[in-house]
C-alpha cells in the first residue's frame, strides 16, 4: 500500500463508517469471550437484520474497552453525538439481552443494563496505547487504517531519517514498559550504531543482520496489559515494530507471545497475514525500498523467557535460560546480530510518539517518566479490569477513583505492584506519585503493569510465600543462587507460615534475600526477594507474631 | 588446673568416630590426665550428668531418644561439638531421608528380607521408635563446634582437643580439619 | 591483539584483550573457586562461584564470563564475596544427597574441594533430601543425579567437544535434571559415543566408570584442553 492507498483505504472506510447512524461496539477480549460475548454479537447481529436496520446500525467486535468486572461490554454509539459526550455503555450483557439493547437503537437506553459511564473509572483515564482498543476491530487492518493507522510508519520512512525516528523517541522520553524502565531511545541509539559480525549463526533462509524483538511473554500473575493490548490492536505493534527496524537498520522481527494466549497469538498472526497483503510488511514497505517482515514465536509456559536473554535462546530453539550479561542484546543478541527487544507497551507507543511528536508525548507524565502506563487492576478493588492513566498520579487515585475502592466493609492493607519481582506498598504511601523512581524508592517496582490490591484480611507472609513459591517454580535452575535460594527460602517461609520457625530461621531467610537478589545471575532471581524485602520492611511484626519464642524449634 | 569435664555420646551413627578417636592411641593417656570422662559409650554412666565442659556427639537425631537426649545434652554442657559427618550432615543415617521415611526402611530390613516370622521390632520401652526425618544435630540444637569426616581422623581429632583443653578457640581450616567424607 | 591493563586485588596486571577476568587472575597466580567452568568449554556463569567486583558497576560480575577491560579494577577476595560464596555451596550441598563417605569421587571431587576453599564446616540450611534415579544402563558408566550438581559441564563437553549432545538439562528450578537423548536411559541412547569425555568432565561423583568403588573416580581433566587446543589450534601438546 502506497501513501496514496493508504490515503483511499482510509477515505474508504471513514465514508463506509459514516452510512451508517449507530455503532455497537461488542468486546471480544478473552475476559469477555469467556462470558459468551462473542454470541452477544451474533444475536445482536441476527437482531438488527431482522428488524431490517443492518443497514442503519452496525456491530463491530473490538478488543478490551477496560472494565473486565462487568464484563461483557456492549457499547451503542450515536453518529450524531457530540464529542464530549460518552457512549452508552451496557454491562453483563447475556446473549439473550440482543433483543432489548437492539430494539433500544436510536431510543432510549435500556437503562436496565446500562452501566454508568461518568464514574472515575472512565473520566480519570488517559488513553495512548489502549485508544483503539475497545473502537476498532483487530482483524481488520482497514478499522485500523481508518483511525489513523500507519501514518506514524509512513511519516517516519517517507518524512525522517532512521537518526531523527531515534532522537525522537530519545526527545520523547519513552522508558520500557517491560519493568526496568531503561530509556527506549537509548537502547535504540545502542543497537543502531551496533555492528553486525561479519560471521553470524543467523540460519541460512534469514537474510536479516540485525533483529526487533517485541517481548509479549507477559508472565506476571494478575497481569493482562499486553495481552488486551495484542488481543484489541495488534496492528499498532506491528507498526511501532516496523518503525523501530527501520531506526535501527534491522529487516526482521520476531513477536515472542506466550502460548497461553491463543487469542493473541490469532490476532497477531492475522495481523501480520494482512499487513503483508497490504505491503506494509515484507519487500519495500510502502514502495520506500525498507524491507521489514515479521514471525510469531510462541513461548512455552516458561516465566523466564520474558527474560531478553532466555527469550533468545528460546527464539534460537533452545532451552529458554539466560546468559551473562555483557554482552547485551543490543550489541550480541539473537543469533548473535545486535537486537532491539522491547516490550508490548512500549512498541505500542511508537507510533503516537511519531504521528503526533515527542513534544507531545513528553508533556504527559512526571520529570523522569513520560507518558502513560497501562496496569491490570485487580484483588480486592470493586472495578477490576485494565487502565490506562497518565505517569505521576497517585496510588490513591487509583485503587479509590478509578478502581472504585474496595468491596464493601474492607479495609485497604497494601497494594502490590510489579508482580513477584515488585513488593507490597502500605496505605501510608497511597498518595505518593507513580512512576519509576517513587516506586523503587519504596522497594517496589514498576514492573509490566501488574497491580493486585489488598485488604486488611490478606496475610502478608502468604503473599511473599506464594510469590516466592512462584519464582521457585519458574527459576530455570541454571544458576544456583536462584535455582536452590528460592527452594530454601520458600521453605523458610513455610516453615514461617505454619509457625514453626524461630528468630534464627528469620534471620536466615533475611540473609538469603540479600544473597539470591545480589548474585543470582538474571533479573528472574535477582528481584525474587523483593516480595520478602517489602512485606518485611513494612509488615515485619506479620512475620515475627508467627515465631517460636522458646529459641529451640522441636520436631 | 581441674580436668576438663568430658563426654562423648552415639547416636544415629556407626561408632566409627568412635573408634577412630580410640585411634588416638598413646596420646589417650595424656589426654587423660587432662580430661574426665563423664558420659560415653565407653564408660558405664547411664544418665548425661550435670555441668559438662565438651560434648562430643557422634551421629545424626535419628529416633525419639535421640532427639529427647539432645536437649539434654545441649542444657547441661558448654561447647557441643557435631563429631563427624553423621552429626554435621546426617550422612549415611540420613539416606533414608529421600527413600520416603522410616517404614520405608524398616519394612525393607525387617519384612521383606526376613523368610522367617517377619517383624518390625516396636516394643515400648525397649526399641526407640524412628522419627520421621534424619536431622544433623544442628537442625534441632544449636551447635559450638563441627568436626568433619566420616569418620574425623585421630589426626584431626587430637588437633581439635588439643585446643580445646588449651582453652583455646578451634578454628576449622583447610584440608586437614574441613574434607568431608 | 592488544593487551589490557588491569588490577586484581590492587595487583597490576596486563591480559589479551580477549581473556576472561578468570584466565587473567589465574595467570596472575589468584586463585578463585569455580565449579561449572572447564577449560576448553564456552562458559555459562551457573555456578556463581567467581562472582567478583569491579569498580563502577553495581552488579557483581562472573569472572568466568567477563571479558577484561583497560583500567578495570577487580576485587575477588571481599568479605561480601567471601560469604556469598559460601552461602552458594552450602546452597550446592542442601540441594540434593551429596554423601561424601560413600561416593566414588571423594578425595576427587571438585565440590568437596569448593566447600574446603570456602570454609564450610557445615550447611545452615535444610537439606532437601530429594529422591532421584540412578542410571546404570550404560554398559561401561552410571549416572547418580544424587550427586549432580547441575554445572552442565557434560552437557557441554559433549556438544562441544565430543560433538554428540547426548546430554541436555530437563525440567524446571530444583527439579531440573540432566537427561540422556530424549529423556531414554543412557544405555538406551543412540547418539552417546561412549566416549567418556562426561566422566572426565563431571566435577563431582554424578557421572562415573562403572565398577569403580569410593574413592577411586580419578578424573584427568588435561585430556579435555588437550583436545580442543588440538583442534581449534592444531597444536598437539600436553
Amino acid at each position: 500500500m502506497t501513501p496514496e492507498e493508504l490515503d483511499r483505504t482510509q477515505e474508504r472506510e471513514l465514508a463506509d463508517d459514516a452510512k451508517y447512524e449507530h455503532q455497537v461496539h461488542v468486546c471480544v477480549g478473552t475476559a469477555c469471550v469467556a462470558l459468551g460475548s462473542a454470541t452477544v454479537a451474533k444475536n445482536l447481529e441476527a437482531e438488527i437484520k431482522a428488524s431490517g436496520r443492518d443497514g442503519k446500525v452496525k456491530v463491530r467486535c473490538v478488543g478490551c474497552p477496560g472494565l473486565c468486572a462487568l464484563g461483557p461490554l456492549v457499547e451503542v454509539e450515536a453518529k450524531d453525538k457530540p464529542e464530549d459526550e460518552p457512549a452508552t455503555l451496557y454491562q453483563y450483557v447475556k446473549p439473550e439481552d440482543a433483543r432489548e439493547i437492539a430494539e433500544s437503537i436510536g431510543g432510549a437506553p435500556a437503562s436496565r443494563l446500562q452501566a454508568d459511564t461518568r464514574q472515575p473509572f472512565f473520566t480519570r483515564q488517559t488513553k495512548i496505547v489502549l485508544e483503539n482498543c475497545g473502537r476498532i476491530d483487530p482483524e481488520r487492518i482497514e478499522d485500523y487504517i481508518a483511525a489513523g493507522g500507519y501514518r506514524a510508519l509512513e511519516k517516519a520512512l517517507f518524512e525522517m531519517q532512521p537518526q531523527e525516528v531515534i532522537d525522537e523517541i530519545s526527545k520523547s522520553g519513552l522508558r520500557g514498559r517491560g519493568g526496568a524502565g531503561f530509556p527506549t531511545g537509548l537502547k535504540w541509539a545502542t543497537v543502531a550504531k551496533s555492528n553486525s559480525p561479519a560471521v553470524t549463526r543467523v540460519p541460512d533462509d534469514i537474510l536479516a543482520r540485525k533483529f526487533v524483538i517485541c517481548n509479549g511473554d507477559e508472565g506476571d500473575p494478575g497481569a493482562f496489559m499486553d495481552r488486551s493490548t495484542m488481543e484489541g490492536d495488534p496492528f499498532r505493534i506491528i507498526e511501532g515494530m516496523v518503525v523501530a527496524g527501520y531506526a535501527v537498520g534491522a529487516g526482521k522481527g520476531y513477536v515472542y507471545v506466550r502460548a497461553e494466549y491463543p487469542l493473541a497469538v490469532k490476532r497477531l498472526r492475522s495481523a501480520i497475514r494482512q499487513a503483508q497483503r497490504s505491503g506494509m510488511l515484507g519487500a519495500t514497505i510502502m514502495g520506500s525500498g525498507f524491507n521489514f517482515d515479521i514471525d510469531v514465536r510462541l513461548g512455552a509456559g516458561a516465566f523466564v523467557c520474558g527474560e531478553e536473554t532466555s527469550l533468545i535462546a528460546s527464539i534460537e530453539g533452545g532451552r529458554g535460560t539466560p546468559r551473562p550479561r555483557p554482552p547485551f542484546p543490543a550489541e550480541s543478541g539473537l543469533w548473535g546480530c545486535p537486537t532491539l527487544i522491547n516490550n508490548v507497551e512500549t512498541l505500542a507507543n511508537i507510533a503516537p510518539i511519531i504521528s503526533r511528536g515527542a513534544a507531545w508525548f513528553a508533556g504527559i507524565g512526571t520529570e523522569k517518566s513520560k507518558g502513560t502506563k497501562v496496569f491490570a487492576l485487580t484483588g480486592q478493588v470493586n472495578n477490576t479490569g485494565l487502565i490506562e492513566v497518565p505517569m505521576g498520579i497517585s496510588l490513591r487515585e487509583i485503587v479509590f477513583d478509578i478502581g472504585g475502592g474496595l468491596p464493601e466493609g474492607r479495609n485497604f492493607k497494601a497494594v502490590q505492584t510489579g508482580g513477584p519481582s515488585g513488593g507490597c506498598i502500605p496505605a501510608q504511601y497511597l498518595d505518593m506519585k507513580v512512576d519509576y523512581e517513587s516506586l523503587a524508592q519504596v522497594g517496589s517496582i514498576m514492573g509490566s503493569g501488574g497491580m493486585i490490591v489488598m485488604d486488611d484480611q490478606t496475610d502478608m507472609v502468604e503473599i511473599a510465600r506464594f510469590f516466592m513459591e512462584f519464582c521457585m517454580e519458574e527459576s530455570c535452575g541454571k544458576c544456583v543462587p536462584c535455582r536452590v535460594g528460592t527452594a530454601q527460602m520458600h521453605g523458610l517461609l513455610t516453615r514461617i507460615s505454619e509457625g514453626k520457625a524461630t528468630q534464627a530461621h528469620l534471620d536466615t531467610l533475611t540473609e538469603l534475600c540479600d544473597m539470591v537478589r545480589r548474585t543470582s545471575l538474571c533479573g528472574l532471581g535477582q528481584s525474587a526477594p523483593n516480595p520478602v524485602l517489602s512485606t518485611l520492611r513494612y509488615f515485619k511484626s506479620e512475620y515475627e507474631d508467627k515465631l517460636v519464642k522458646d529459641g529451640q524449634n522441636e520436631r | 588446673m581441674s580436668k576438663l569435664r568430658f563426654a562423648t555420646v552415639w547416636m544415629g551413627g556407626c561408632s566409627g568416630c568412635h573408634m577412630s578417636f580410640l585411634d588416638l592411641d598413646e596420646w589417650l593417656i595424656p589426654l587423660a590426665d587432662l580430661i574426665e570422662v563423664v558420659y560415653s559409650p565407653i564408660v558405664d554412666i547411664k544418665v548425661f550428668p550435670e555441668n559438662v565442659d565438651v560434648t562430643l556427639v557422634e551421629g545424626a537425631i535419628a529416633n525419639r531418644d535421640n532427639l529427647e537426649l539432645i536437649h539434654v545434652i545441649r542444657r547441661n554442657t558448654k561447647v557441643l561439638a557435631s563429631f563427624g559427618d553423621c552429626a554435621v550432615t546426617s550422612n549415611v543415617t540420613g539416606m533414608r531421608n529421600p527413600l520416603g521415611g522410616p517404614e520405608v526402611v524398616l519394612d525393607r530390613a525387617y519384612r521383606d528380607a526376613q523368610l522367617l516370622r517377619p517383624q518390625i521390632p516396636d516394643d515400648e520401652g525397649i526399641v526407640p521408635p524412628l522419627i520421621q526425618r534424619v536431622a544433623p544435630v544442628h537442625a534441632i540444637v544449636p551447635v559450638d563446634l563441627f568436626i568433619p569426616g566420616c569418620p574425623p581422623s585421630a589426626k584431626r581429632i587430637r588437633a581439635v582437643l588439643e585446643q580445646i583443653v588449651a582453652g583455646k578457640h578451634v578454628e576449622m581450616i583447610g584440608r586437614e580439619m574441613l574434607k568431608f567424607g | 591483539m592488544s593487551a589490557k591493563t588491569l588490577t586484581i586485588n590492587g595487583k597490576p596486571i596486563s591480559a589479551r584483550e580477549d581473556e576472561t577476568i578468570l584466565e587473567a587472575a589465574r595467570d596472575a597466580g589468584i586463585v578463585m573457586p569455580t565449579l561449572c567452568h572447564l577449560d576448553g568449554l564456552t562458559d555459562i556463569g551457573a555456578c556463581r562461584l567467581c562472582l567478583v567486583e569491579v569498580t563502577g558497576i553495581s552488579k557483581l560480575l562472573p569472572a568466568c564470563a567477563t571479558r577484561v577491560a583497560e583500567g578495570m579494577e577487580v576485587r575477588t577476595d571481599t568479605e561480601q564475596l567471601r560469604k556469598y560464596r559460601r552461602m552458594t555451596v552450602e546452597l550446592l550441598f542442601s540441594e540434593r544427597n551429596h554423601v561424601c563417605a560413600g561416593c566414588v569421587a571423594n578425595s576427587h571431587c571438585e565440590l568437596q574441594d569448593v566447600g574446603i576453599a570456602v570454609g564450610m564446616d557445615h550447611v545452615r540450611y535444610d537439606y532437601l533430601f530429594p529422591k532421584l534415579e540412578v542410571d546404570l544402563t550404560h554398559p561401561q558408566f552410571g549416572m547418580d543425579q544424587n550427586r549432580c550438581i547441575l554445572c552442565a559441564r557434560c552437557v557441554r563437553v559433549c556438544d562441544e567437544i565430543e560433538g554428540a549432545h547426548t546430554w541436555d538439562i530437563f525440567g524446571r528450578g530444583v527439579k531440573a535434571h540432566v537427561i540422556t537423548d530424549l529423556n531414554q536411559p543412557w544405555g538406551e541412547s543412540l547418539s552417546c559415543t561412549s566416549c567418556g569425555k562426561c566422566v572426565m568432565a563431571c566435577p563431582t561423583g554424578a557421572i562415573f566408570k562403572l565398577g569403580s568403588t569410593v574413592e577411586e573416580s580419578v578424573k584427568d581433566r588435561s585430556k579435555l584442553a588437550f583436545l580442543k587446543n588440538a583442534r581449534d589450534k592444531k597444536q598437539w601438546v600436553m
